[in-house]
């Protein structure tokens, strides 16, 4: 199943962005309005620079592959989408973000030799693991562990699942946090 | 006419504080707390002409944060608590009783009060509730009959109306149960779900009755606002704005004229040497300040704790139990709605957790909980108990049974497939039951000072004294044999019951000041003014004289409306 823009966008609203600010102007500003998620190969578009820059995003990128179903597409461009949008309207939320992901990578480095993205995609499971992000308790103030659960894991759990193709995943169009109307609560399975 | 201009005395605006909170010249109304009670009473005396202040203890939230309250609603990072930010010195309670009372999520402090977080159902209380005929109505020490209201529903009746109009109520005229009324609901109701289809199989062969669910949530664009858009987090946070809260009047009080003062706790009310009138609210502002607040009367509209409490802290040489307190009943009579549910599992797709409402209910054993049923395929049978031993019960059927899967995700200690077939593996097929039952008014539950904590102003908190008696614990029982008779009909694995020694609050807080006829026996008169104090009035679910199993909100803002009625011509007559 492909994660298209409509999806990140969907994810971005849930999450508060293009209410107004630099969010919607992020939204404004992104080309490609035909579905998909990024360019056609499903990677990135744009170089945006932040606190979350191109080598915090191929950390982020490289947790969601692992975190994400083996049958969702185009994580890529997705996760672009939504981690450059999110950082464009909540600029302290994408400092902190940034913090997280330097955790994980320096963990990376200290334990296996190498940043967390150019890790195959099993040790990069096991990794997160050793690391007890499967376990701990999510926190954006907590040590390292704690916040690469909220705004690595979380973030990027919350952004597929509550836009409408994860949740289709799952078996509902209309998950918590999406506006997607008052149908489809009265209809009855639809396979 | 001309809004109420700030004296400029002390708290003024800052660079960073761009809001002058300094007192008004003596107004005609000051009113003590900006939720539904507290904002109908503000704008409909407005509209009237009359000058008012609102203090709000809580802060002003800014509607574009509503997103990001709704992410911390949904992440599991974050309490319940920080949602509207509660918690902290600022909010400490006591709670005292044989049941832990979770106060700080069963209320928010801010303009709009708890309407900000409520659920926004809205049904007229019975008939029955009024006059003391009402099931439950009974002592605990056996059959007996519970205290009548001064007012009866005909009183109430066209305050219903109006307060259906006022919040945008979204309903359909299809309960045979409910009370009798004038009219069509302001919009149409929500269409049933699929949920709600599937129990209707199993009902229609027990004979019992479902209904439609009156919303205070726009089923069309009503009131500047927008329909519903199914973000499925309407408790404890509606970020479309579809969903009713006091915001809505606190907005028309404002452009009627009504000035709205923010981060203003009212620390206690100051009467005149006589004790016979009150002279001002003083509340104390951000910067430290305390500043006096005069008016021709003064209401009383911070919830049915907040409100006792503020009587109680406003004691003095001459009503040294407390203002409004000859009768000892201020605090006393504390009384909620206990949370009934069972759940399960069933064999079929339930399509659960599209919306956060609820859009069909049971209403057949309100007024006579021991009834059984006598369906063409079943029964529900009737209670071995007697009717005068159970309470009312509203009985309702759930579109949100089940993990929210964006929920169970954040939660898992799984990923990638192994989360996806958890995730695959819990929903879809949960199907569950909930309800409201009634508790008769009791002198011992109570809302008190604990002296031996203080608020960050220095003031003994609330302390909360909250019992579950034998009664209740019945209709608690009665409540989930119905349920587990409707989902077993179904075919369902039950795998979940609330039960007495489960159950939980509603966070409908009722009773504290009650009204009555008798000085003796109660705070306010059926108008609303205190018995003691001749411009004091009291508007919310603390002047209930019981509460019934409805949700309280529709009566809150029917009884307020009426109110405000008294108070007009009050005002005018002096």
């Amino acid at each position: 199943m492909e994660l298209t823009r409509r999806d990140a966008v969907a994810a971005l609203a849930a999450a508060g962005v293009g209410v107004g600010g630099g969010g919607a102007a992020y939204l404004a500003s992104r080309e490609g309005d035909d579905g998909s998620a990024g360019t056609p190969d499903g990677s990135a578009t744009g170089t945006d620079e932040g606190p979350v820059g191109d080598a915090e995003l191929d950390v982020l990128v490289a947790a969601a592959e692992v975190f994400y179903p083996s049958e969702i597409d185009r994580v890529e461009g997705f996760v672009t989408e939504f981690v450059r949008g999110r950082a464009t309207d909540r600029p302290d939320h994408a400092s902190a973000q940034a913090d997280a992901v330097a955790a994980l990578d320096d963990y990376a480095r200290n334990w296996y030799e190498a940043g967390f993205a150019d890790l195959d995609s099993e040790t990069r499971d096991r990794a997160l693991r050793a690391m007890s992000v499967d376990a701990v308790d999510a926190d954006p103030a907590g040590e390292d562990d704690q916040r690469v659960r909220y705004y690595v894991r979380n973030e990027l759990l919350f952004a597929l699942y509550s836009s409408p193709t994860g949740a289709e995943l799952v078996g509902l169009e209309n998950p918590q946090g999406h506006p997607g109307g008052t149908a489809s609560y009265q209809r009855g399975p639809q396979s | 006419m001309s809004g109420s201009q700030p004296t400029g005395a002390g708290a003024q605006s800052t660079a960073t504080d761009p809001v002058d909170r300094s007192p008004s010249e003596r107004v005609d109304v000051c009113v003590v707390g900006s939720g539904p009670a507290g904002s109908l009473v503000a704008h409909r005396l407005a509209e009237r002409g009359h000058e008012v202040v609102v203090l709000e203890a809580g802060e002003r939230f800014d509607e574009s944060d509503r997103l990001e309250r709704q992410e911390r609603a949904i992440r599991p990072a974050h309490g319940p608590q920080s949602v509207w930010d509660m918690g902290g010195e600022r909010d400490a309670y006591a709670s005292t009783g044989e049941r832990h009372y979770p106060l700080n999520v069963a209320r928010v402090k801010g303009v709009g009060g708890s309407t900000l977080h409520w659920q926004g159902m809205v049904m007229r209380l019975h008939e029955s509730d009024f006059s003391g005929t009402e099931a439950g109505a009974a002592t605990e020490s056996g059959a007996g009959t519970a205290p009548a209201w001064p007012i009866d529903y005909a009183d109430l009746r066209p305050y219903y109306a109006e307060a259906e109009e006022a919040l945008g109520v979204a309903g359909d005229a299809d309960n045979p149960f409910a009370p009798p009324r004038d009219g069509p609901f302001p919009m149409a109701g929500f269409p049933p779900s699929h949920s709600d289809s599937i129990f209707a199989e199993a009902c229609e062969r027990l004979g019992v009755t479902m209904h439609s669910v009156p919303n205070a949530r726009n089923s069309e664009p009503y009131d500047g606002d927008s329909a519903c858009v199914g973000y499925g987090t309407c408790r404890p946070v509606c970020p479309s704005g579809a969903k009713y809260d006091a915001t809505r009047h606190v907005a028309k009080a404002e452009e009627a004229g009504v000035r709205v003062v923010d981060r203003a706790p009212v620390q206690r009310l100051e009467h005149d040497g006589a004790g016979e009138t009150v002279d001002a609210a003083v509340y104390a502002t951000p910067d430290g300040e305390t500043h006096r607040q005069e008016a021709r009367s003064f209401v009383a509209a911070c919830g049915g704790v907040e409100t006792p409490r503020l009587l109680l802290l406003s004691r003095s040489e001459t009503y040294p139990d407390g203002l409004a307190n000859s009768s000892g009943a201020v605090g006393r009579y504390f009384m909620d709605h206990l949370f009934a549910g069972t759940g399960g599992v069933i064999d079929r797709r339930t399509r659960q957790n599209h919306v956060g409402f609820l859009t069909s209910e049971c209403h057949q054993f309100y007024d006579d909980p021991a009834a059984g049923t006598d369906g063409p395929e079943g029964s529900v049978p009737a209670a071995d108990a007697d009717p005068s031993e159970l309470g009312p019960i509203k009985l309702e059927f759930f579109n949100y049974a089940g993990p929210s899967p964006v929920e169970q995700a954040l939660g898992s200690e799984q990923w990638g497939d192994d989360l996806l077939d958890s995730l695959r593996d819990s929903y879809g097929n949960s199907i569950a039951m909930g309800g409201l039952v009634g508790q008769s008014p009791r002198c011992e539950n109570r809302i008190g000072l604990d002296t031996s904590t203080t608020d960050d102003h220095g003031n003994p908190v609330p302390a909360v004294h909250w019992s579950l008696d034998d009664r209740t614990r019945r209709t608690i029982e009665r409540a989930t044999e119905i349920q587990e008779r409707i989902l077993r009909e179904l075919g369902a694995e039950i795998t979940w019951q609330v039960g007495p020694d489960s159950t939980g609050p509603a966070y409908h807080h009722m009773g504290t000041t009650r009204m009555g006829t008798d000085p003796q026996e109660s705070v306010v008169t059926p108008a609303g003014r205190t018995h003691d104090l001749s411009n004091l009035w009291v508007a919310g679910s603390s002047t209930f004289v019981t509460g019934g199993a409805m949700n309280p909100t529709l009566t809150i803002a029917a009884l307020s409306l009426r109110t405000a009625e008294f108070l007009d011509e009050e005002l005018r007559q002096n």
